[in-house]
């Protein structure tokens, strides 16, 4: 069987009072062992809404559409999308899949020490476990850690360490595929240098990585493939040097050039309403060479390793 | 009264932290000059945040000075003098840390000149969201409602509604994308350009302070500034 995740189509739309923002477009994506993957764009694009799609984390007025289909041989071939909460969280979520948080610090218990919640862990998913306290040491070994950094309160960890904490414990069930939720923000470079290759090691030993981040030289550095997201629609994706180097979309072009060592300058404009999206391009209000065709909705090409969503690509 | 000549924030030997058998920070002087963007560098716990808290007026050192326009500074958080409290603007990391969630962003906005008893209000925060690029539809919602760069922005709007003569931007851009950060750091530059403004940029993202600073100093782990890195005489 091939071990894969693939998203056809997935979009996510929340009810409000008279409104329909509408998070996710139509994202086509497939996941295998041995892969990086970085999702990058603006903070509100969609990126860790998609994350919580796939992990069923979603609040409940959200309508979705489309199919993210697991298959490996830890389990049947399961549509995430439709998939019971009691499904997800019996099999899938820690089992199939990982999920390093956001801002870990604030997701540890407080009043418990890092190797009473990883020891915890251990023991639901892994109740045949002998010495749950042995195997919290080399999971933490696998993350960076040592056994006495276990005995910490989280107060008592820095970034850095809370970081490892929190993918340890996204390990323990030994899920092949880990979705990382802007593990670096806040990190200093050599801690996001360290994690980068952590999370690289992973991939050597055949996880897959979903790197969700704003930071574009850290999706440089890691990834095998860089995804763009738009006001909730992929427009690029492609492998990093030649997404970064040779954008084909112009919403990629102007992030590169905003980067400090590649120009300063920002991208034009405000990204559109989620609740307003343009009915053609949805950067196309922001786009310097826009044309009559962007009145249309361009489409993710899809023959290509480098593939981009405009009909006037640069 | 008439606008105080801007000649500098400055701290002289500044030892500060929350233990004084700990400080943080030890001995620092470091100037923030008018007219120009110092950065402060250094790794996590070196007391980047805590200088920025001293020279914002918010935290008392335990031993040294700071001048603000060569006047000394008397008081620090409830105790500073009004006239320096507004000379002094301060940026955090955390958006959503710093406004109030009950709140509007218009209000959020409107509240320094509510508490300064400033007139017509309502036009200046229309004049503030237009400077930042905050558009009318925004100024409606709560912090929730809005994105972290959005909600950096109406932050930006609140802290130059006083027009201080001194702006502390403590990791203002962490938790932003790049085009927003280049944005944001964008609208800082035109402020500084047209008031004479001096800024002190601290980020421990040494490749956004060689772009952004005119100069940077470090902090080394122990708390004190790294002799190679002080400022240069040149303009």
């Amino acid at each position: 069987m091939v071990t894969e995740l693939v998203l056809d189509q997935v979009s996510v739309r929340f009810a409000l009072p008279g409104a329909t923002v509408a998070a996710v477009s139509d994202v086509s994506l497939r996941l295998r062992p041995g892969q990086c993957l970085a999702l990058v764009g603006e903070s509100g694009c969609g990126k860790t809404v998609l994350a919580s799609a796939l992990l069923g984390f979603l609040p409940g007025n959200a309508q979705v559409s489309g199919s993210a289909t697991l298959s490996d041989e830890h389990g049947p071939t399961l549509d995430l999308l439709t998939a019971t909460d009691r499904q997800l969280a019996t099999t899938v979520r820690g089992r199939r899949i990982g999920l390093v948080p956001q801002s870990p610090a604030s997701h540890l218990t407080p009043v418990r020490t890092a190797r009473a919640q990883l020891e915890e862990v251990v023991r639901a998913l892994r109740p045949t476990e002998a010495n749950p306290r042995e195997r919290a040491d080399s999971v933490a070994a696998r993350a960076g850690l040592t056994p006495q950094d276990l005995d910490h309160y989280p107060h008592e960890l820095s970034g850095g360490m809370a970081q490892r904490v929190a993918t340890a414990l996204a390990l323990v069930g030994e899920p092949w595929l880990l979705i990382a939720d802007e593990p670096t923000t806040g990190l200093d470079r050599h801690l996001v240098d360290g994690l980068l290759d952590e999370f690289r090691r992973l991939v050597a030993d055949g996880h897959a990585v979903l790197l969700i981040t704003h930071d574009l030289a850290a999706a440089q550095r890691v990834a095998d493939r860089i995804a763009v997201m738009y006001a909730g629609q992929l427009i690029e994706i492609g492998p990093p040097d030649s997404v970064l180097d040779d954008p084909g979309h112009p919403y990629t072009r102007g992030l590169g050039r905003s980067l400090p060592d590649r120009g300063f300058t920002p991208v034009p404009g405000m990204p559109p309403l989620l609740t307003d999206l343009p009915p053609g391009c949805s950067f196309a209000p922001r786009c310097d060479h826009v044309a009559p065709d962007c009145a249309r909705r361009p489409v993710l090409t899809t023959d290509t390793e480098h593939a981009v969503a405009c009909h006037r690509p640069c | 009264m008439p606008p105080p000549v801007l000649t500098g924030l400055r701290a002289d030997a500044v030892v500060a932290g929350y233990d004084p058998r700990r400080p943080v920070i030890n001995h620092v002087d470091l100037t923030v000059p008018a007219g120009r963007t110092t950065g402060l560098a250094g790794p996590s716990g070196s007391g980047k945040s805590t200088l920025a808290r001293v020279l914002a007026l918010l935290h008392k050192p335990f031993a040294g000075s700071v001048h603000l326009d060569d006047e000394p500074v008397t008081g620090f958080r409830h105790r500073t003098p009004h006239a320096q409290r507004v000379r002094v603007g301060v940026l955090f990391q955390q958006p959503r840390l710093s406004v109030d969630p009950r709140m509007t962003l218009r209000a959020a906005i409107g509240e320094p000149l509510l508490a300064t008893r400033a007139p017509d209000v309502a036009e200046r925060v229309d004049e503030l969201a237009d400077l930042v690029m905050l558009t009318s539809d925004l100024l409606t919602r709560r912090a929730h409602e809005v994105s972290d760069g959005q909600l950096q922005r109406a932050c930006l709007a609140r802290t130059l509604a006083l027009d201080p003569g001194y702006l502390i931007c403590d990791e203002m851009t962490t938790m932003l994308d790049a085009s927003t950060t280049a944005a944001l750091v964008g609208l800082i530059r035109d402020y500084q350009a047209r008031t004479g403004a001096g800024v002190l940029a601290i980020s421990h993202d040494t490749v956004l302070l060689d772009h952004w600073a005119d100069h940077t100093v470090r902090l080394t782990s122990g708390g004190v500034l790294d002799a190679s890195s002080a400022p240069t005489t040149t303009t």
